[in-house]
């Protein structure tokens, strides 16, 4: 009896420790990719520089602000959905008990997230893989900014969607079975969210507000 | 089941899922591949040959390389920056001394550092919290009715995805294939009528019912005006030239809203640095809080994209074009019942899934009754208002409670959001009554 509830206790470890690894790969990826707005930031506020002071525009500017607004939002798909901050009417969803939650949240995602997702990501490995085979750069500008990373990135931020997606359906399961939602790794959070928590903080302190 | 038919039963399932509660953008790829393959079925295709698939890739290509969606990051940024510039407490003080002399002067002042904080920061929750901590317990104290103080900060809070640069226009103006700049010069006026009416409500109540807004102590309002200018110059205008820059730059054609918006970014660490602030914790905080927001936004378009060509395609936007223009409505009837369904919609969706999925919806019927889709966005983005501030889903409010003392009820706070309310319905029928309080500005600027 013991060894079969330190089976299902190891089992169980391993989970977690599958959802934690896939959170935190999802994280560093949506974190670096992150960095992609400074990038675009200060290339861009290079650009109205040099064409106001100098009047020599560059010829990268306007590719490399499209590649760097799409590392941002493409690849912090899946740390997006990590954090489970896409967007979603919770309105009935939040009222219902953990278990419930789950149950649905199973089944929505076997049926309204795999098949989109999984689609891309095999429709998008050819495109991808096509583009970056000839090293495929832009028509925009003689520069020839590289365009092949742009296309490279569906399938895999797509794939690390998908990944991320296996997460939340296995959170889910933990929940159907334990009856409460497993945890998820810290991140930055929301300033309203920062503060909304403090004071809730505070007040079961009893502290004045 | 004829095709459109079909369409109209993947439109129901969306909307099924939405409300159960399932991130939207996920949704509307599935349905989208799903429904797609079946409308581009071909007997004896391989299944990966099906065009959907190439579709899929090449819609999500577009939203990749759509120059009109990059400046939203940038915004997003330039948001959490000014948010985490630790500027609003002086902002708020200075606003509070230059007005003292104003009927009501801490709720104006309020509606005033809501209306330029949130324009900074385009972000709801943020700014109604901060003032709910800010400036609320000081209405409070001062005697104010509480739900006046709760409807103030609350109205005050959703400004900012009204007046430009909104990040809310952005987004219509790419679903809609208008140019932001036009947009942006079409929303300015009616988001500062908004505000001006909410202002003129504030003190119209403190001059007719003074115990609901008292006056301040004298010694409060005792002081020299070089101090005030003082105050004002630390505080409003460095906020204030960052803002005017950035839209002045769109408007006047001199940058792109992409430029704009870097440079925006940049003055906003600027700023931080400027009020002592900036740390490389905040830093980090607002650029991953940029690529979770930019991510949120944008995925709902990947997924869109998809959604839309497919049920355009099985002929689901001509079966409800031709049922509506079928009801013989009048323009006016027209525009009201679309503006009830969006301000229906607004109770329990946001204004992304509203924007990116339901407005599209009534664009294509817009040349038939002749209204402009300048007008008709405007008009959305005052209707996006209320969806904030209507009981029972009221963002605001719940955000309000969350921060505000233990005495202040949720009943207050609704019954203080909706004469704010009523006023965003009142400057609705304003500009539609008077379209050129919107269209004057981009016609004036642009021909």
């Amino acid at each position: 009896m013991d060894t079969l509830q330190q089976q299902a206790g190891a089992r169980h470890a391993v989970l977690h420790r599958l959802i934690f690894g896939i959170d935190f790969l999802s994280r560093t990826v949506g974190h670096s990719f992150a960095w992609c707005i400074a990038i675009l930031t200060l290339g861009t506020c290079f650009e109205v520089m040099v064409r106001y002071a100098l009047n020599d525009p560059t010829s990268w500017a306007f590719d490399m602000s499209y590649l760097m607004y799409a590392g941002v939002f493409y690849m912090g798909g899946a740390y997006t959905l990590s954090r489970a901050a896409h967007v979603r009417a919770d309105m009935l969803y939040r009222l219902w008990r953990p278990r419930v939650q789950a149950a649905v949240e199973f089944t929505l995602y076997v049926f309204f997230f795999f098949p989109g997702i999984l689609a891309l990501v095999i429709a998008g490995w050819g495109y991808g893989t096509e583009s970056t085979r000839i090293l495929e750069s832009s028509v925009n500008s003689p520069a020839g900014v590289p365009i092949w990373p742009l296309k490279m990135m569906i399938p895999l931020g797509a794939g690390l969607l998908a990944l991320q997606g296996l997460a939340e359906l296995l959170r889910s399961w933990v929940c159907l079975r334990e009856g409460e939602w497993p945890p998820r790794l810290h991140d930055v959070e929301e300033l309203e969210k920062q503060i909304l928590m403090k004071a809730a903080d505070m007040r079961e302190k009893g502290g004045a507000l | 089941m004829s095709d459109p038919v079909v369409a109209l039963v993947m439109l129901g399932i969306l909307v099924s899922t939405i409300m159960i509660g399932f991130p939207v953008a996920f949704t509307l790829m599935a349905l989208g591949v799903g429904f797609g393959y079946y409308a581009y079925f071909q007997p004896g295709q391989a299944f990966f040959d099906n065009r959907v698939f190439y579709l899929l890739t090449q819609n999500t290509f577009t939203v990749m390389n759509n120059d009109a969606l990059v400046s939203i990051p940038l915004f997003l940024l330039m948001g959490y920056m000014v948010e985490r510039a630790n500027i609003l407490d002086s902002l708020f003080g200075s606003l509070q001394v230059a007005l003292r002399a104003v009927p009501g002067s801490l709720a104006v002042a309020t509606l005033a550092t809501c209306a330029l904080f949130a324009t900074a920061t385009g972000i709801v929750g943020a700014v109604v919290t901060l003032m709910g901590l800010l400036a609320f317990p000081q209405m409070l104290k001062a005697g104010y009715d509480t739900r006046l103080a709760a409807g103030v900060v609350c109205a005050g809070g959703c400004l900012g995805i009204l007046i430009p640069p909104s990040i809310m226009l952005i987004v219509y103006g790419a679903q809609a294939s208008i140019s932001v700049v036009k947009l942006y010069a079409a929303a300015l006026l009616p988001g500062f009528l908004l505000a001006g009416l909410y202002i003129v409500y504030v003190i119209g109540l403190a001059v007719f019912k003074p115990a609901a807004a008292p006056a301040l102590p004298k010694e409060r309002t005792d002081i020299a005006f070089g101090q005030v200018l003082l105050m004002l110059a630390k505080s409003f205008f460095p906020l204030a030239i960052l803002i005017l820059s950035v839209l002045g730059a769109i408007m006047f054609g001199i940058a792109t809203p992409t430029e704009a918006a870097a440079v925006g970014a940049f003055g906003a660490v600027v700023l931080a640095a400027g009020y002592r602030s900036l740390t490389w914790q905040g830093m980090r905080e607002a650029v991953y809080l940029t690529a979770r927001t930019s991510a949120m936004v944008c995925w709902l378009f990947v997924g869109s994209a998809t959604f839309a060509s497919v049920f355009a395609y099985l002929g689901g936007e001509g079966l409800i074009k031709s049922t509506v223009l079928g009801m013989n409505l009048s323009p006016i009837s027209f525009l009201l019942l679309s503006q009830f369904i969006i301000f229906l919609l607004g109770w329990p969706l946001e204004w992304t899934e509203i924007i990116i999925i339901f407005v599209p919806i009534f664009l294509p019927m817009l040349p038939h009754f002749q209204i402009d889709p300048l007008l008709f966005g405007v008009l959305v983005a005052l209707n996006l208002q209320t969806a904030f501030l209507s009981p029972p889903m009221a963002m605001s409010a719940y955000y309000l409670k969350g921060v505000a003392p233990k005495h202040v009820l949720l009943t207050q706070i609704f019954g203080g959001c909706m004469p704010f309310l009523y006023i965003v319905i009142v400057c609705m029928a304003i500009v539609y009554i008077f379209p050129d309080v919107a269209l004057w500005l981009p016609r004036a600027l642009y021909g």
